[in-house]
Formats: structure tokens, C-alpha cells, sequence
């Protein structure tokens, strides 16, 4: 049987699913609720600093969107860091780490830009007992316009500073938590990095506006006839993370720097990619706040019954198996041909790989008169649509033409031995770059 | 072709070969893979579900559709296998359109629920079909505990008891284990020997010896199974039947119904079994239906169910009814028997309707008949046990019976519908309720 237990930058938890900050970790309750159903661990509702806490709109939050059967696949919130008192909060962290040892509890921290904030701040969360900090440099809505979150997380410079300050003034593990609100997660990942952080992790939530009310004009959620851009999560933005992990995990900058795994993890899968990708552990918001605590089970259940079919026996064996074949676009093979195929025997004829290959691709599908659809191997260019959007999964599949074989398309025979586009007599830095 | 079908009298081969197997075929066919991924996506994943609640077994099921939806039905079966270890059978005979479907938040948004009961066959059949036992036995504890009755209730039990680190022994009168898994349920339900594959499929958790053709009261008595072993678990079900009181009820072509459905059970060759060509069986239940069912798919050409209370009393769940007339049963309610006519044979049988309140109105009728089936409901069987409960044998708790050291479970013990998944929920719960008392009292005895 798999071991999940994970040891991230030192922090300990019986499996690497982890809830991240957000309201399932804003309070007390919740967290031990998780606890009990299983979490391996928790970074806590970022906190502020002392003081009067942030104040949250007493209109509608959160704004959706929905797949067939309102499967909810993206959720947008303009929520602000926890509203309750710092005392509070600190208090409540110690009592559930003293009961709870095994698992991890990371404080996430988001105080104004000033040195002496932070050096105020980290003595408190240590004295709860928390095993790490997570620095909240994402928050894209309301704390950004008051120069925190994301405004920070913008600017490598400052991620850097603030970083050094609080490996200065405390010994815990510092997780940098990026916004994707950027154009180069890379930029951002190494200032953390250069800043001492031990880990990075990513991402919060994308600006966003889900949908308008075309009543009122007003983006939605709409509060008294208003609406801001929210911060966007959920299934939708998986996709979107995935690439910015696995960018910072192959850039030879930062290559190696630990990376917890946030955005859209809904099943065990999910997290497994996260993990190929480079993560070493993976926080969960949106399919706890959509499903409940409950989840974690399947996710449990699932990594282990995976890892046991593949033979790994430690989350370490699986963290970045994926790396190394994450490639840019001019080293994939280009003498790799393949023809999509139809089974004949799952086609229920709907037609849909014929309208979109007819209508938008390369109208390699042909249409008889009794529904019979059938692949053009030489017009086919195996874009791979039709197979998206095919509704009975492996019905269309994406088969190789053997080397030796004639490609129909392009009259050529398929050559058993790589080329790409560096070497590609259409490119014009075909010899220079072949040559690097 | 149907040379037979309107032959009068007991006769076999009725239908043409390929009849049966048409007509005895799954009744509901299994998933593949797509329809299990379409079935599952529709589950809320319900917070507290209502189908766990209405499941005796309280299987988690929005947790194994939402492992059967991730692609792992595997940890699915495993789900399902940990709360029901004979998950795969329940799957299959379940009314689940009283039980866990009923229950469903989707008949409330639909009126058609998430088909449980076809997911759970998924999920068992993927599992088993790899020969995989997923359980294993706890360190020996040097118990050993006697179960009476191979059934549902009987195998449960064994089956935790060694989970838990015991030795069982399980006697049973008949010749194979299973119970009325092997013996009583609708053939369509459970095809291609399923009972006996999951019987030892189940065994594969060790041990547990099974003594077939040891009868308790014959070949062994309680309080020699009391005194030779560390407990004893009860799961004889109803082993007698009940009888109409008719004068004429010994004439030729009178069955029990569960006798005819055990031989059709048996049967190696359905063609070979004989049938009557007007057939009426007597009964408001599950029996009743399954015989009726059955008849007409060995090629009785009238077969008539008669109930003698209203249909919203019967037994059978409306899916069933429903089944029975899809098949061309016809139901008569609100009609008893009064007399069996015939000479050495059975000719005809005369019925009067009853009012509510089962008083006859006078008004009667005949049916021709030269196969009748009683189904009016089965009765514990046997002498010096436990002290009952009406007709049952009286448990408080989790089996407990008047004897020290016996409980039962199942079929026989007073409480709980008579189901199959009743009867694994009892044998677990037994179970593990014996385990715990040996185990304290081998803490005090330490
Ligand atoms: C015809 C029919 C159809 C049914 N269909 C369904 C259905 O579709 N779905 C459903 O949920 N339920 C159904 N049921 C009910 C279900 O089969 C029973 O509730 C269930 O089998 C009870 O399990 P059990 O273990 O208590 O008893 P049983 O299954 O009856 O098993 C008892 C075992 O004990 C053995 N035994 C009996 N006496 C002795 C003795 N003295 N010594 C040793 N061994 C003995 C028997 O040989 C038998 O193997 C049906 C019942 C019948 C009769
Ligand atoms: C309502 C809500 C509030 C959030 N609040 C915080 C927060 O206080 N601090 C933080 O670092 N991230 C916050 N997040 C972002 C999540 O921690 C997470 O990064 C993001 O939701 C992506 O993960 P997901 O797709 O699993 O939801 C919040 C997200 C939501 C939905
Ligand atoms: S989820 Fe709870 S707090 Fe939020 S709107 Fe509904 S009832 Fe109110």
C-alpha cells in the first residue's frame, strides 16, 4: 500500500492534501471538522494584522459558472482576508495544532508593506505552534487596492523584500503563495526564491467577472447595483495552474524549489497532476467549499489505489515524474503522425466530430447517408477535435502511423526517427539552433 | 416451434431452446463503462444522504459513485464490500426502488433516481471479476464460533467473525451454501451461477469451513454447538411453509412456490423443467411474484397471481407488479381461496372476494389451474431454540438471544424485513457484537 504521508519543506502530514486558505480554514470549527474527515492539512484563512479587522460585503460574494446538470466548474469571490480578530484566530491555531499534532497547520499572513508589520506578526504565529508561514501575495480583489495580495505579488522586487524579512524574523517554513495575475509566473517564483522562501505556492484566484445581469448591467455577484471583479477558482482554472507549476518547476532557475499544487484540484487525479508537475503537495478550496469535507476520502482512496497500479510507494516517487517531458513546442517530434479512428462499434452518430471537422477544421470527416462517419486519412491532420468533443469517451481515438508507412496527407512516408523544428528546413534558425 | 405451449396438464419444453435463455437473461443487464460514467455523474454527492440512511447496510454510496466517476470502481468495490460483503449480490436483488432509489434527492428533482443498484453491480463485478479479495484477517484470536445457516445472514457473519480474527464453522442442511441466494431468488436476478462465485469469492478471506448437509436438529444440536464452540450464530431462515388450510390442498399439482423456484434454481436444463398451462399462484409477496414470473417465462400460457388483500398491501414493491404484468401475469386482489377442485389432480381453483376487512362477500369464481403455488409466507422451522418472538426467535441488540452465547440474524430473528440486505446487515452486526463480547471477556479472563 502507497504511504501519502508527505514532508513538505519539513512540514509533516499524514497525505499531501491540504485545504488552502479560504473560508474551509477561516475558523476553529471548520478546521477540526476537516481534521476528523481526514485533511492531511490546512493554511489557515490569511491573516491581517492586529487591529480592527477587513470588513466583508453583506451582499452576495460569490458568482458561478456551470456546466450540463449545474456542475459548478467555476466559482468567483470577492472576499477579503479573514474578518475576524487576529487574537481570535492565533488563539483557535494553538488549540487545534495541540490536538491535532500529525497534521499541518500553516498560517497564511498578508500585512501592509512595511518591515515592521511583518517582524510584528511572525512572533505571534509562532507561538501558536503553526509548523510554516504562507505569504499571501495573491489576493486580487479590495486588499490589492490597498497596496497588499496581489499588488505585491505583481512586483518580483517586493516578493523578494518581503520574503527576506520574514525569513529574517522567524525560523518557520515560508511558503510564497503567487498570483496568477501576472504574465511570468517565473518572474515572481525566483524573487521568492532570491528572497529565501522555501517553497512557492500556486495560484490564487484570476481576475474575473463571471457573468452580468443584463436587468440591471451590472457584473454579477451584484451588490446594490454593483459589481468588482473577483477572484476566480474552481475546475475551470486547472488548466491555468498546472501550466504556472510546471513552468516554475522546469525553469532552470528555479527548477527544485518546492511547489504546493492550488487551483481546481476536485478529484485525486487532479492532484496527481499537480504532483507529476512538480508539486509536493496540493491545496483544495473550491471542490471542499462545492462538495463538503467529505471529498478528501475519494482523493485519499484514489492517489493511493493509483500509486499502488504504478508501483510508487512514497509521494516523492510521483512529485515531478512529469517534468522532464514538459517541452516547448519546437522540440515535440514532427515526424509523430497520427490519423484519428473512429470505433464504430461505440459511434452512437450524433455528428458532432463531423460539424466541428467539417465546419472549423480540416474536413477530414466523411458523412454517409446512414450516419456512418468515417476518418479521411488524407485530409486528417490529427488536430485531435474531434475527439474532444466526441460524448462517448474512447469512441474516437488518435493512433500513430507506424515509420515506413505513407501518410496519406502528405504523401510522405513517415520516418522512423525524430526531427522538430529546430532542425525544420522551413525554419530560418533551423542550422543555429540545431547547433545550440 | 411452440408445439407445446398450449399442451393442457404439467409438461416440459413449452418453448422453443432459445426461449430460455432469452427469457431468463439479466434482468437488468449490466453497465459498461460509459453508461457507469453517465449513471455516476448524475449523484449530488448529497451531504448526510438520504440512500445511506435508507441503505440497511448504510453503505457510503456518494462516496463510491464519486470513486466509480474518478475512474477507480476498485476503490469503489471497496467501499461498498467494507459496510456489504455480499455487495455484489445485493446489487442484483435489492428492491431498490424501496431502499436506497426511493431515497434519492433526484426522484424529488426527476422522478428518477441515480441508479444505485446498477452502479453498485458495476463496481462488485469489476472488483470480483479479478479474482481479488480486498479484506484481511486480523491476527488469529484462537476463537472459533459455529453459524448455522450458509445464507446471507450466515455468510456476513462468518465472514466478519474471520475478519476479525475468529475461526468459523458454518453448518447448513442443503447441499450447496448461499441460502435462498442459491436456492429462493429470481433467477433472472442472479444468472450465470453468480451465487456460488460470490460464495467463493467470499470464502477467500479464510477461514471459514463450510459443512454442507448438516442439518441442525439432525445431524447437530445447539446445545452441543453451545458447549463445543465459543459462540453461536443462528441463520436458519424460514425453512417451513405456510399451508392454505384447503381440504384438496394434497392433491397433485399443489407446490410451495419457493420448491418450485428452488428446482428451477437447480434446473441444468429449463427446457426439461415441466410446467402447468394454467398456473395460479397464491401470495402478495416477493415469492409470489417470482413464481408468477417464472412460470410464464417457462411457457405457461395463463398464469394468475391472487392476493386476497387490496394491491397497496401487497408485499411486492409496484416495480415488481409491474414486472410481473410486463410479463403477463395477471393480478387479482381482494380474493381468497376457498376449495381445490379436481380428481387426484388439481382442476380448478375456487375463489371469494374479500372486502377490506378480508370478510367474504360471497361473490366467488373459478380458475382453471393444473399447477398451483402456494407463496403465503415461510415459517421457522426446528425445535429447542432461543425463545421467540411470535414466530420468530425473540434478539435484543445486535442478535442477542435468550441463550448465552447464541444470537441470530436473518430471516429467523424476530425484527427487520425479510431482504437479503437485512440479513448480510444483521450477520455483520452479530458479528461484530460477538466478537466484541469474546474479546472483553478474554480481557477479563487475561
Ligand atoms: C423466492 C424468494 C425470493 C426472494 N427474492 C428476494 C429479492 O429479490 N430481494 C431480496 O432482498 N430478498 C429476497 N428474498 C428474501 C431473501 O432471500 C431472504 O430475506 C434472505 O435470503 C434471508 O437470509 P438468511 O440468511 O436469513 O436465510 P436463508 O437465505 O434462508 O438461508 C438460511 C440457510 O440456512 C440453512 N438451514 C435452514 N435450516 C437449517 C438447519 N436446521 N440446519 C442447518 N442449516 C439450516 C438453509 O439451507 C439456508 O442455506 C426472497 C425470498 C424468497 C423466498
Ligand atoms: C471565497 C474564497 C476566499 C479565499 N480567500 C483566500 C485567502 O484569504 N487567502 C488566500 O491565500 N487565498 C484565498 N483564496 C484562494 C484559495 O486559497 C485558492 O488559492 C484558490 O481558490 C484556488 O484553489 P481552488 O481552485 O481549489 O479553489 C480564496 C478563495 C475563495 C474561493
Ligand atoms: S451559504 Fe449559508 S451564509 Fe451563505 S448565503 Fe447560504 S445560508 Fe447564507
Amino acid at each position: 500500500m502507497a504511504n501519502l504521508s508527505t514532508n513538505f519543506v519539513g512540514i509533516k502530514s499524514p497525505n499531501p492534501f491540504w485545504l488552502a486558505s479560504a473560508p474551509p480554514t477561516d475558523k476553529e470549527y471548520n478546521v477540526r471538522r476537516a481534521f476528523e474527515a481526514g485533511w492531511g492539512g490546512v493554511v489557515w484563512k490569511t491573516l491581517g494584522e492586529a487591529g480592527p479587522p477587513v470588513v466583508n460585503v453583506n451582499g452576495p460574494r460569490y458568482g458561478a459558472i456551470w456546466g450540463a446538470d449545474r456542475r459548478l466548474l467555476g466559482l468567483n469571490n470577492i472576499e477579503l482576508i479573514t474578518d475576524r480578530p487576529l487574537e481570535v484566530n492565533l488563539r483557535e491555531m494553538k488549540a487545534v495544532k495541540r490536538d491535532y499534532p500529525d497534521r499541518a497547520l500553516v498560517a497564511s499572513l498578508m500585512v501592509p508593506c512595511v518591515e515592521e508589520a511583518w517582524k510584528a506578526i511572525l512572533p505571534l504565529v509562532e507561538e501558536t505552534g503553526a509548523d510554516g508561514v504562507e505569504l499571501n501575495f495573491g489576493c486580487p480583489h479590495g486588499m490589492s487596492e490597498r497596496g497588499m495580495g496581489s499588488a505585491v505579488g505583481q512586483v518580483p522586487e517586493y516578493i523578494e523584500m518581503v520574503t527576506r524579512w520574514v525569513k529574517q524574523y522567524t525560523r518557520m517554513p515560508c511558503i510564497v503563495k503567487l498570483t496568477p495575475n501576472i504574465t511570468d509566473v517565473r518572474k515572481p517564483a525566483q524573487a521568492a526564491k532570491r528572497g529565501g522562501a522555501d517553497a512557492v505556492s500556486l495560484i490564487n484566484t484570476i481576475n474575473s467577472i463571471t457573468s452580468v445581469d443584463l436587468d440591471l448591467f451590472a457584473p454579477e455577484p451584484t451588490i446594490d447595483g454593483r459589481g468588482a471583479h473577483g477572484g476566480y477558482c474552481g475546475p475551470a482554472v486547472k488548466p491555468i495552474a498546472l501550466n504556472m507549476v510546471a513552468e516554475i518547476a522546469r525553469d532552470p532557475e528555479t527548477a527544485g524549489l518546492p511547489i504546493s499544487g492550488i487551483g481546481g484540484v476536485t478529484t485525486w487525479r487532479d492532484a496527481a497532476e499537480f504532483l507529476t508537475l512538480g508539486a509536493g503537495s496540493v491545496q483544495v478550496c473550491t471542490a471542499a467549499m462545492t462538495y463538503g469535507f467529505k471529498i478528501v476520502e475519494e482523493m485519499i482512496s484514489g492517489l493511493s489505489e493509483w500509486m499502488d497500479t504504478k508501483g510508487f510507494t512514497t509521494i516523492e516517487e510521483v512529485t515531478g515524474r512529469a517534468v522532464p517531458n514538459c517541452s516547448d513546442w519546437k522540440n515535440l517530434n514532427l515526424n509523430y503522425v497520427s490519423k484519428a479512428r473512429i470505433n464504430q462499434d461505440l459511434c452512437i452518430k450524433c455528428g458532432r466530430c463531423y460539424a466541428a471537422c467539417e465546419d472549423t477544421s480540416h474536413q477530414a470527416i466523411a458523412m454517409s447517408p446512414e450516419r456512418v462517419f468515417e476518418v479521411k486519412d488524407d485530409e486528417c491532420v490529427a488536430c485531435n477535435l474531434c475527439v474532444n468533443v466526441c460524448p462517448v469517451e474512447d469512441c474516437i481515438t488518435m493512433e500513430r502511423l507506424a515509420p515506413g508507412v505513407v501518410d496519406e496527407r502528405t504523401g510522405k512516408v513517415v520516418e522512423a526517427e525524430p526531427a522538430d523544428w529546430t532542425t525544420h528546413p522551413n525554419n530560418p534558425m533551423a542550422t543555429a539552433t540545431a547547433a545550440e | 416451434m411452440k408445439a407445446k405451449a398450449l399442451e393442457p396438464g404439467v409438461v416440459a419444453g413449452r418453448l422453443a431452446r432459445q426461449a430460455y435463455a432469452e427469457n431468463f437473461a439479466d434482468l437488468h443487464p449490466p453497465l459498461d463503462n460509459h453508461e457507469a460514467l453517465v449513471a455516476a455523474d448524475r449523484c449530488y454527492f448529497c451531504h448526510d444522504a438520504p440512500c445511506i440512511t435508507a441503505c440497511p447496510t448504510s453503505i457510503d454510496i456518494p462516496l463510491f459513485i464519486r470513486q466509480i466517476a474518478t475512474g477507480t470502481p476498485d476503490a469503489a468495490a471497496k467501499t461498498i464490500l467494507g459496510q456489504n460483503i455480499l455487495g455484489g449480490m445485493c446489487a442484483r436483488v435489492c428492491p431498490t426502488e424501496t431502499l436506497c432509489e426511493e431515497a434519492c434527492v433526484r426522484m424529488t428533482a426527476e422522478h428518477r433516481p441515480v441508479e444505485i443498484g446498477r452502479l453498485q453491480r458495476y463496481a462488485t463485478d469489476t472488483l470480483m471479476a479479478k479474482g481479488v479479495h480486498p479484506f484481511e484477517r486480523a491476527p488469529g484470536t484462537g476463537k472459533r464460533i459455529a453459524v448455522v445457516g450458509a445464507g446471507p445472514a450466515g455468510l456476513a457473519c462468518a465472514h466478519r467473525l474471520s475478519m476479525n480474527g475468529h475461526d468459523v464453522v458454518i453448518h447448513d442442511a442443503r447441499g450447496k451454501p448461499g441460502g435462498l441466494n442459491e436456492y429462493g431468488i429470481a433467477s433472472y436476478k442472479s444468472v450465470a451461477g453468480f451465487a456460488a462465485r460470490e460464495v467463493d469469492w467470499l470464502l477467500k478471506i479464510g477461514g471459514i469451513t463450510i459443512e454442507t448437509g448438516s442439518m441442525l436438529g439432525r445431524d447437530v444440536t445447539l446445545a452441543a454447538l453451545n458447549a463445543d464452540y465459543d459462540a453461536v450464530f443462528l441463520a436458519m431462515g424460514l425453512g417451513g411453509v405456510n399451508a392454505l388450510g384447503l381440504e384438496g390442498e394434497e392433491r397433485d399439482g399443489l407446490h410451495d412456490a419457493v420448491d418450485f423456484i428452488a428446482d428451477l434454481r437447480q434446473s441444468e436444463d429449463l427446457a426439461a423443467l415441466p410446467i402447468g398451462r394454467d398456473v395460479v399462484v397464491i401470495g402478495g409477496g416477493m415469492t409470489a411474484i417470482d413464481a408468477a414470473v417464472q412460470a410464464r417465462l417457462l411457457g405457461a400460457l395463463n398464469v394468475t397471481l391472487v392476493y386476497r388483500r387490496s394491491r397497496a398491501r401487497m408485499n411486492a414493491s409496484e416495480f415488481e407488479q409491474d414486472l410481473a404484468a410486463s410479463k403477463g401475469v395477471r393480478i387479482i386482489t381482494n380474493a381468497q381461496p376457498i376449495a381445490i377442485h379436481g380428481n387426484g389432480a388439481v382442476r380448478e381453483v375456487e375463489f371469494e372476494y374479500t372486502d377490506d376487512a378480508l370478510l367474504p362477500t360471497g361473490e366467488r369464481f373459478r380458475l382453471p389451474a393444473d399447477q398451483v403455488f402456494r407463496a403465503i409466507g415461510q415459517t421457522l422451522f426446528g425445535d429447542g431454540l432461543p425463545d421467540l418472538d411470535g414466530r420468530k426467535i425473540a434478539i435484543t441488540g445486535a442478535g442477542r438471544t435468550s441463550l448465552p452465547g447464541v444470537w441470530a440474524g436473518g430471516d429467523c430473528a424476530a425484527g427487520g424485513d425479510d431482504l437479503t440486505v437485512t440479513a448480510v446487515a444483521e450477520g455483520r452486526d452479530a458479528a461484530e457484537d460477538i466478537h466484541a463480547s469474546l474479546m472483553a471477556s478474554a480481557a477479563k479472563e487475561a
